[in-house]
């Protein structure tokens, strides 16, 4: 028998397998590092002695191998296809294979007559080997360490599985509040589990004989714990084969028997030898720099923007104390009476921020002596509330103003500071004096900074040196401006085609800048950022993206020396102006038997369940974080902050079934059924039936029905609506209605009236793809309510075959259903009317909040009304206020429903002096591209300011929370100066 | 420069003068052949159309900066094409239009145009009119007028692109010489190029005629159609389907897989956009005079559809286009026919027809985040599957930063999947063959999946 030869070349990996029969002769698996044909060539130079000079057959495959297959003339075989080869010949019976790669995650659902169905990652999912990886940096541990912690858990947290820039936005907050990295650990792994599951079954159940296969299901025995935990499977049905991490190769190595090529060993290492690299395809850039005295001219231009140092060791006098607890990062800044720098620091939280600022402080107290006191501490980022409890800071600020107040240090006329940090980019725009418009990333396009660690991490460098390969480069590849994962398929697109690592470094560096200027401030040119621009952040420290930056807004900016350092010196800026004669900051004797230890609760006073994380500092001392509101602190709140989130959401769950003879029938509460539930309840009530309202979504919820879930990027109100036919499912419900309903009530104010296509078809989707729901009645027909006249008729003719209801009868429900419509409505506005007069009565802010109907489901908001409440900011909803505003004509075609209500709503608070407006957009909805410009330029015309917040499956309001803050920073100062204006206009 | 007139809604229109100057119009592209033909047939009504056929990546580069990167991919390319070209130099900015559809649904791409003119704003090219072609009335101009006779001429151009798209599919993988489909296909642009300078050679007669003559042109390209190959289906979001700037020329692609590629033609999306003027007042009541029209017009497109499938049906090389009708009836068990933003469900029969034919393995293409592709698309394939065990068919996502890598990663599988079924199917049927003599009256039933 002869000899047969596998290869698989991965995104990281390259595995090779030679095997005769059944046995394997030679295995081996190595990173590439890019060096994709070199590092085929040297494996098989190592296997010579066994292929000897006998011809074999051979085939290449993974989803870098094929330019190799190209180059060395051998036949490719798509990587997917070769696993399924080596389970069809290997392991007959099984049901199912899952396999993990580097950057692919795959599913195999076999069939006993040979047929069998794959599930590829789609072009937005994470979850796979370089997601763990990037996990475990961010954990600061190597990624074996990170699955032998995991082993150790107590408690799983949610983290949103999509990809590793959300999860990120959950891991870091968790971290800051002193999570145990444990039960992080292990909710990663879970998150990964969970991606495999709703991103990539489709709606087609995992069960029977399951395979894993692939690096990380090999390597990770966490993994291996949690898929098998999840997917209820018994010992016999877990395969996780010995050869776990050669599925492709041994596939190929199969494949090749029959399909592959027969070579020599002399024949096959010639061709790879004289194999040049593809030619250029990628689009490329210029460089960044054409030589080194262009480099020398910029540094020299660059160093000018520098603060003076001082030597602590020398000063006597006052200083003062700036803390920025960041997402990734820890710095710290002492400052002098003369802003000088006596000490800073600037490092990785190493995921434990508390004991890192424990540690700085008392390596400050012991170069302070006697000679320096600390007049003044002030603490600012993610960490802040943490940090501020932990050591009694004396002060805690959101990090917008530190930043804006640190760029004034260096340019009093700033008009816009951009920041690029480990994790976010957030930039402003400063109008009279004050924070004007604040954008930060959204989920999609965060991780850069960080992301350009990582990678160079996966290259073997460390980010300095692989930034310097960058400034000379000749050829940058363009690598678009998407999110981390899109990138990583480019650079291995670039890499196919022979890019050097100095052109990858430098593209990167581009693409992070593009991301900043066309992502996130979605700027058109230069003008409209502003003429003094201030950037700064971790991420900037690297020259070629400084460059980068100052080549495409086609300006030259400044770029303070302690770029990394701005927020915590603008913190020590305004600890200094505190005043104080000396800080009240713990002292060197209570640091040094500081004890933290932190404990994971469940919160469970509300729907929301926040998992609250308690920290004890001292034994003694209590800090709650992740809550959403003041509830578990035991804190009563002095006076009620209205809330008509609240309000609606106990409207709808007081709609109560009566039993009307024909039986109970379902609604599943989510998507329009909050807008139109008092319609249908009247209408099927008057019919006849009991309604029964599907629960209020949970994430539990949610979980019921995400196996059958066929599109992972539809929205999050989309997805839930199969948790909550389950849910009905699970109440014994054998009627469901849900109708299609592309129109909504017509409200006379847009061009037309339309549900958005997704809200409109929703009910085909769930029909097409839950198997549960044939075994029920399930109404999902098309009707229109827009058309009051007609309804009646077209109801009649829904229901006809079943029930045959009298033509009167129908007629009257719909009478009385459009009655209970309007007199919600009335009600609804009239409760608009209420909380804007309590609010001011007593004196509190009115933020219109603006969205859909089902915003208001409390798994969609995350309860972040209840953070503007906490705020003592009362909330009014858009359709309370939305009649009251007169957009006019808009500059979009006006044709739904929901957004007419948007413009007009925004027009309103344009028109009164203690409103704001909030619009919550859900990450997915494709439609809000169009209505969140709309709506802010009408506010901005108005004279207000415009926030967006983006959410999702994410169940953490960090980032909310500062955009919250930052706002009402903001409005202070506008009111100062308003105030200050007005006191000089009487005094004048 | 004409005289800048505004409707009263502050829309700058496209006037009367600006045609008699002689504007140059510019519009997106989606099918080169259709577009030569429209672009012909505009001009002899007056109208100088340009379909842009620029490619490349500063395509999508001007598309970022100019439209909302959530905004679906389309509009992206497509604003992003017609700013480029109006920043290239080539055309006088006082004497160019822009012409872009505008379909009136619940889909976001009813808003192209709006989108198209904050650009224009951003780019402070505020002063160039953009025409709105549509057939609901929507956005009038005084210089523009979708006449009948134009409509004619236009609906003309689609059976040609059509019959040529659907030829020349069939033809080119079993050309014996290399290119004689692509010169087929070019000499006939140009015939009908030179027909189209006058409108006495744009008649329904005509056309009739020209039918037969370009399926006898391509009957008698040299061919080799012994060994049949694995046929491959694209269906999906209109732009992605057809552009090859946004689908990364996924004809091209597949077609250098050594397979055939089966493209539903233009005339199936027409006459879906009539038939669905119909949907409304049956299902919700109201309005039936419109009904009565479009009824009228959708009848004259299908009568087109007719004639063109009996000429291609006396070629039995060939194998015609699908009916509408049929189409529409295979997806009953699916959806509803009020399911009709974006291509509604003739995108999930389109899936079912092709399956239903023997064409089992198919690309389905959207821009990421499509939003009516989640149902019609994405949301439909589990269930087809069901029903259809053979059906092989991939969902393809298409944006900015989407590689072609992964995109043809994904596509090569499926072909390998097709390859083996296709393997297997003969191994049975040769299994068959042989124990056939024996049992040969039991095995007279066909095996289900050969048709």
């Amino acid at each position: 028998m002869s000899k047969t030869v596998g290869v698989d070349i991965g995104s990281t990996t390259a595995k090779v397998v030679v095997m005769e029969g059944d046995d394997i002769l030679f295995q081996c698996y190595e990173r590439h590092f890019s060096q994709v044909r070199q590092k085929t060539l040297e494996i098989f130079q190592r296997a010579s002695m066994i292929l000897g000079d006998e011809p074999f057959t051979v085939a290449i495959s993974g989803s870098a191998g094929l330019g190799v297959a190209k180059a060395a003339d051998v036949p490719f075989v798509q990587e997917v296809f070769a696993t399924s080869e080596l389970v069809r010949k290997r392991i007959p019976d099984a049901d199912a294979a899952i396999e993990l790669g580097g950057e692919d995650a795959k599913i195999l659902f076999f069939d006993r007559s040979g047929r069998f169905e794959e599930r590829m990652n789609g072009s937005c999912a994470g979850g796979t080997g370089a997601f763990i990886d990037q996990m475990a940096t961010l954990l600061a541990v190597r990624p074996g360490e990170l699955d032998a912690l995991a082993m150790d858990h107590k408690f799983i947290y949610t983290i949103a599985s999509r990809c590793g820039v959300f999860a990120k936005t959950d891991i870091e907050p968790l971290l800051n509040q002193g999570a145990r990295k444990e039960d992080i650990a292990a909710s990663i792994f879970q998150a990964v589990v969970d991606q495999t599951i709703s991103g990539l079954a489709q709606g087609r159940r995992i069960q029977g004989k399951v395979l894993f296969l692939g690096g990380p299901l090999y390597f990770f025995k966490s993994l291996q714990q949690r898929f098998v935990e999840t997917l209820h499977l018994t010992p016999e049905n877990a395969v996780f084969p010995s050869f776990g991490l050669y599925s492709v190769s041994m596939g190929a190595a199969i494949y090749a028997m029959e399909e592959g090529k027969t070579m020599t060993y002399a024949e096959l290492v010639g061709k790879l030898e004289a194999a040049k690299d593809e030619t250029v395809t990628t689009l490329r850039l210029e460089p960044l720099f054409e030589n080194e005295a262009e480099y020398d001219a910029f540094l020299k231009r660059h160093t000018e923007a520098d603060v003076e140092r001082a030597n602590p060791d020398e000063y006597v006098g006052r200083a003062y104390l700036g803390i920025d607890c960041g997402s990734t990062t820890t710095k710290l800044c002492l400052m002098d009476d003369d802003y000088r720098l006596l000490y800073s620091y600037y490092n990785s939280n190493k995921g434990n921020p508390v004991q890192v600022v424990r540690e700085q402080l008392l390596k400050i107290y012991e170069l302070c002596g006697d000679r320096i006191v600390i007049a003044g501490a002030a603490v600012t980022g993610y960490g802040e509330d943490l940090i501020k409890n932990a050591f009694s800071v004396d002060m805690g600020l959101v990090e917008t103003m530190a930043h804006l107040r640190a760029a004034r240090h260096f340019n009093p006329q700033v008009d816009f500071v951009l920041d690029i940090g480990g994790q976010d980019i957030k930039c402003f725009k400063i109008r009279n004096g004050a924070i004007d418009n604040i954008v930060l990333n959204e989920a999609c396009s965060s991780g850069c900074g960080s992301f350009i660690e990582t990678f160079a991490k996966s290259m073997g460098y460390d980010v300095a040196s692989f930034a310097k390969e960058g400034l000379f480069a000749k050829h940058p590849v363009d690598l678009g401006t998407r999110c981390t994962v899109f990138m990583n398929s480019s650079v291995k697109q670039a890499q196919k085609e022979g890019a050097t690592l100095g052109d990858i470094s430098a593209g990167l560096s581009m693409s992070v800048t593009k991301n900043a200027i066309y992502k996130v401030i979605r700027a058109v040119s230069k003008d409209v950022l502003g003429e003094h621009i201030v950037v700064q952040g971790g991420t900037i420290l690297n020259d070629a993206i400084l460059r980068g930056f100052e080549r495409e807004i086609g300006r030259e900016v400044i770029r303070p020396s302690i770029s990394g350092l701005m927020g915590a010196y603008g913190a020590a800026l305004y600890a200094k102006e505190l005043g104080l004669e000396q800080s009240a900051m713990m002292g060197v004797e209570e640091l040094k038997t500081f004890k933290h230890t932190s404990k994971t609760v469940t919160c469970g006073r509300c729907n929301n369940n926040c998992n609250l994380t308690i920290n004890i500092f001292d034994g003694n001392r209590r800090f709650i974080s992740g809550n959403r509101c003041e509830k578990p602190l035991g804190i009563k709140q002095t006076r009620k902050v209205p809330n008509m989130f609240q309000y609606k959401l106990e409207k709808i769950r007081a709609l109560k079934g009566v039993d009307g003879g024909l039986g109970k029938i379902g609604i599943p509460m989510g998507l329009n059924m909050y807008e139109n539930i008092p319609f249908w309840h009247a209408f099927l009530t008057r019919l006849g039936f009991e309604v029964v309202l599907s629960d209020v979504s949970t994430r539990a919820l949610y979980r019921l029905g995400q196996d059958t879930i066929p599109s992972d990027t539809a929205c999050y109100p989309a997805k839930l609506m199969h948790g909550h036919i389950k849910n009905l499912l699970d109440k014994g419900i054998t009627r469901i209605f849900y109708p299609c309903l592309p129109y909504n009530f017509d409200e006379k104010v847009g061009d037309n009236h339309y549900n958005c296509p997704v809200v409109a078809y929703y009910p085909e989707l769930l029909d097409a793809n839950m198997d549960d729901l044939k075994a029920v009645k399930f109404y999902r027909g098309y009707l229109g309510i827009h058309r009051e006249r007609n309804f009646p008729e077209k109801a009649y003719e829904f229901f006809k075959d079943e029930f045959n209801f009298p033509k009167k009868l129908v007629k009257q429900a719909a009478k009385e259903a459009y009655a209970a419509y309007d007199k919600w409505e009335a009600d609804i506005r009239e409760e608009g009317k209420r909380t804007i007069e309590y609010a001011r009565k007593n004196g509190m802010k009115i933020i219109v909040l603006a969205g859909r109907p089902y915003h208001v489901d409390p798994e969609i908001n995350h309860g972040l009304d209840k953070l503007l409440t906490s705020l003592d900011l009362a909330i009014v909803t858009e359709d309370a206020v939305a009649h009251l505003g007169h957009a006019g004509r808009v500059k979009v075609l006006n044709q739904w429903t929901y957004h007419a209500r948007l413009y007009n709503a925004a027009q309103y608070v344009t028109t009164q002096k203690d409103m704001e407006l909030i619009q919550i957009v859900s990450f997915g909805c494709g439609i809000d591209a169009i209505t969140t410009d709309e709506v802010r330029a009408i506010l901005e015309d108005g004279g207000k300011l415009y926030t967006q917040l983006k959410i999702d499956e994410i169940n953490n309001l960090s980032a909310i929370r500062i955009r919250i803050r930052s706002l009402l920073a903001a409005l202070a100062v506008q009111d100062a100066q308003q105030k200050e204006k007005e006191g000089t206009a009487i005094h004048g | 420069m004409a005289k800048l007139e505004y409707a009263k809604d502050g829309r700058l229109l496209f006037t009367k003068e600006m045609r008699d100057e002689g504007y140059t119009i510019l519009a997106p592209n989606m099918l080169p052949m259709h577009f030569k033909l429209f672009q012909k047939a505009f001009a002899l009504h007056g109208y100088n159309i340009i379909p842009l056929e620029t490619m490349g990546r500063e395509i999508i580069n001007e598309g970022l900066k100019n439209v909302h990167n959530d905004t679906c991919y389309p509009a992206l390319l497509v604003i992003g094409q017609l700013i480029h070209a109006l920043k290239s130099g080539k055309y006088d900015p006082n004497k160019t239009a822009l012409m872009i559809t505008q379909t009136g649904g619940g889909c976001r791409a009813s808003n192209y145009i709006f989108l198209l003119r904050k650009a224009l704003k951003k780019s402070g090219m505020e002063n160039i009119p953009v025409i709105s072609l549509n057939l609901s009335g929507m956005e009038k101009n005084p210089g523009f007028q979708l006449t009948f006779s134009l409509i004619k001429k236009l609906v003309y151009s689609i059976v040609y692109g059509d019959l040529l798209l659907l030829l020349s599919n069939q033809t080119r993988p079993y050309e014996l010489v290399e290119g004689d489909t692509d010169r087929m296909i070019e000499q006939w642009v140009e015939t009908l190029s030179q027909e189209y300078k006058s409108a006495k050679n744009v008649t329904y007669r005509r056309v009739k005629q020209n039918l037969d003559r370009i399926l006898k042109d391509f009957a008698s390209i040299p061919t080799d159609r012994s060994e049949e190959k694995i046929r491959v289906g694209i269906v999906g979001e209109i732009y992605v389907k057809y552009s090859p700037l946004g689908n990364n020329n996924l004809e091209e692609f597949l077609r250098s897989e050594d397979v055939e590629v089966v493209l539903p033609g233009l005339m199936d999306f027409v006459i879906f956009k009539v038939d669905n003027r119909k949907v409304d007042p049956t299902l919700y009541g109201g309005n039936h005079l419109k009904h009565a029209v479009a009824s009228w017009f959708e009848n004259y497109l299908i009568g087109w559809e007719d004639d063109m499938i009996e000429a291609v049906k006396k070629y039995p090389q060939f194998r015609p286009p699908a009916r509408f009708s049929d189409t529409k009836e295979l997806v009953k068990n699916y959806m509803g026919y009020g399911n009709k933003m974006g291509e509604g469900w003739l995108l999930t029969g389109e899936m079912l027809e092709l399956v239903h034919s023997g064409c089992e393995n198919v690309v389905c293409t959207q821009p990421f985040g499509c939003l009516p592709n989640h149902v019609a698309g994405k949301g439909m394939i589990r269930k087809i599957r069901e029903n259809n065990p053979n059906a092989n068919i991939v969902a393809i996502d298409y944006d900015p930063g989407a590689t072609a890598i992964n995109q043809e990663n994904r596509i090569k599988l499926m072909i390998a999947n097709a390859r083996r079924m296709k393997k297997l199917e003969a191994k049975e049927a040769q299994k068959k063959s042989k124990k056939a003599p024996a049992k040969a009256k039991k095995t007279a039933k066909p095996s289900a999946g050969t048709k």
